[in-house]
């Protein structure tokens, strides 16, 4: 009885899994369908009351406006320069801390190492008041400088923990051949390590990128001069009291987000590694 | 010389602002930021005294119990779904990291429109459903802000939790259910007995973690919340921040002072949460 009925869910499963599946796909994505449609229709269409699911008017026009805007390119510029260079200072400052806490103990090692978690898990929001005041007297409020500096800080902690996994996995043998042939230490580690940990540091890039990308707080505090915003707070300037263009808005989220999706999608399985400090494994 | 860069740019970026934040507290300032002297305590009699701490620390614990229980009961079963293997599933988990990988104020400011009176789609199909026959103003009536932030919440959780509960679900390993499954235990009795007990690492980690993330979260509310005047819906962060750079007052000072309980709570988590992973063993491994 029981066999025939565990039989019959076998049979079903193949149906039954599949379009649960299609079911969580459509609770996930549908929000964001939404705002795609909304960026392909006229900002006058997306006020209509009662809304439609699908445009009446399809067009690209709110890409084109948003695209052509001078002030969504410097956003976009202030994003790409904040990004890239958080990330490369990340992937400069971890890579040796990641290397030398994964092959040495040392006295203090594991102060260093609560220090890395306390920092990730700060944040840069319950420190911003303390944030806004340092950079305030060191005048860098509207600086690049700030951001880099503060989005490379938050997120060395990801970087370490990922690349600190792949180090420890390399057996130290290799290096020790590496020696014998003649490699020094940074030899090895540029011509060995680094090849063999390059799935661990194109994760950790991604990540870093990403965050810096969608870093929106400390953004907000320290910049006020809309040239040097980043998409994440510049874009909220087409929704005020004073306009709502809701497609030129979406239209503009969607060309911060899709990016970011599929570099997410692509480093997914290192992700939850990295935020729980290989806790669990 | 290896760990001297990550020191010093963690010193400047974390430790100096901390320290900052310590000095702050304890200063008077203009409402343009200027320092004029020491006010001693006062700030933190303000703060503690403020006729608003109430419900800002009653908000905080709703939203933060709330969204990590609700967080944690869904990606349980999530997760269990997404570990059974089945056509399509690469889809599925590609799906569920959208709202993890687009930046929060995208997702809120999205959840802005979606909830509005007039023209949010949840009112048109709630209507069309026959589950409403008038439109709820979810953001504007003090009664409905609150469960809507915390759906918000809740759905740009379940990604990283979802994601935590798979890999400990894929730690556990299946010759455990064979033998349960010899032994003639149902499917009920496994997941109570075993898969729970097994998982349970894996919870603890996402409880506390969530709870951090999540009393950390600035722009769901910053943005749900934006268009209501004062106080009333605010967590402790986004009251803060409030204090600090848009209230009348602009108190830095006072703000300060509700900053260092932030850093207290988080600091307390942090310490259970390092206790309870043994975390020495785990990075060592």
């Amino acid at each position: 009885m029981a066999s025939r009925r565990f039989r019959g869910w076998k049979r079903a499963r193949r149906f039954v899994l599949p379009l649960a599946g299609l079911g969580v796909i459509a609770i996930f994505i549908s929000p964001y369908i939404v705002m795609a449609f909304d960026a392909l229709r006229p900002s006058g269409e997306v006020l209509a009351t009662p809304p439609t699911f699908l445009p009446k008017v399809w067009t690209p026009q709110a890409f084109q406006q948003v695209l052509t805007d001078p002030s969504f390119q410097n956003w976009l510029k202030t994003s790409l320069i904040v990004a890239t260079s958080s990330t490369l200072i990340v992937i400069l400052v971890a890579i040796p801390a990641a290397y030398f806490t994964a092959r040495f103990t040392f006295r203090g090692r594991i102060a260093f190492l609560g220090l890395v978690v306390i920092t990730q898990m700060f944040a840069p929001t319950s420190l911003v008041v303390g944030l806004y005041r340092e950079f305030y007297d060191f005048n860098l409020i509207n600086t690049y400088t700030s951001l880099i500096l503060t989005n490379a800080a938050f997120n060395i902690a990801f970087a370490l923990w990922i690349l600190q996994s792949f180090f420890a996995a390399i057996p130290k043998d290799i290096e020790e051949s590496a020696a014998i042939d003649g490699c020094g230490r940074v030899g090895t580690m540029i011509r060995i390590m680094l090849p063999l940990t390059l799935p661990g540091i194109v994760t950790a890039v991604t990540f870093t990128f990403i965050a810096a990308w969608n870093e929106y707080v400390v953004a907000l505090t320290l910049i006020q001069d809309d040239s040097r915003k980043p998409l994440t707070v510049g874009i909220n300037s087409y929704v005020t009291a004073y306009q709502q263009n809701w497609s030129q808005m979406f239209a503009a989220s969607l060309i911060a987000i899709v990016p970011a999706v599929i570099l997410f999608a692509l480093i997914e399985k290192y992700l939850v590694g990295g935020m729980t400090a290989g806790a669990i494994k | 010389m290896w760990l001297g860069p990550a020191l010093i740019l963690i010193f400047v970026i974390v430790i100096y602002p901390a320290v900052t934040l310590v000095v702050t507290s304890f200063g008077k300032f203009s409402i343009i930021g200027l320092r004029q002297g020491s006010a001693g305590i006062q700030n933190y009699v303000n703060f503690l005294t403020s006729p608003d701490l109430g419900h800002v620390i009653w908000n905080t614990s709703v939203w933060v119990g709330a969204v990590v229980i609700l967080t944690i009961l869904i990606s349980l079963g999530l997760a269990q779904f997404l570990s059974k293997e089945f056509f399509g599933r690469r889809f599925v988990r590609w799906a569920v990291i959208v709202p993890w990988a687009a930046a929060l104020v995208v997702s809120s400011q999205l959840f802005r429109l979606l909830y509005d009176y007039y023209h949010g789609i949840i009112n048109q199909l709630l209507l069309a459903l026959g589950i409403i026959n008038k439109p709820i103003d979810w953001l504007g009536n003090s009664s409905f802000i609150m469960p809507s932030m915390i759906a918000v919440g809740v759905f740009v959780s379940l990604p990283f939790t979802t994601y935590l509960f798979v890999a400990g679900l894929n730690a556990i390993p299946t010759d455990i259910y064979e033998a349960a499954r010899i032994d003639g235990a149902r499917p009920q009795q496994i997941y109570r007995r075993i898969t729970l007990p097994l998982l349970k690492p894996a919870i603890f980690i996402g409880v506390v973690l969530n709870m951090i993330y999540v009393f950390n979260s600035f722009p769901i509310i910053w943005i749900l919340n934006g268009s209501n005047p004062g106080f009333g819906n605010d967590t402790m962060i986004t009251y803060m921040y409030k204090l600090a750079f848009k209230s009348a007052q602009h108190d830095v000072g006072m703000a300060a002072a509700a900053g260092i309980f932030n850093v207290l709570f988080i600091l307390i988590a942090v310490g259970i949460y390092l206790r309870f992973v043994n975390w020495r063993e785990g990075v060592q491994s």
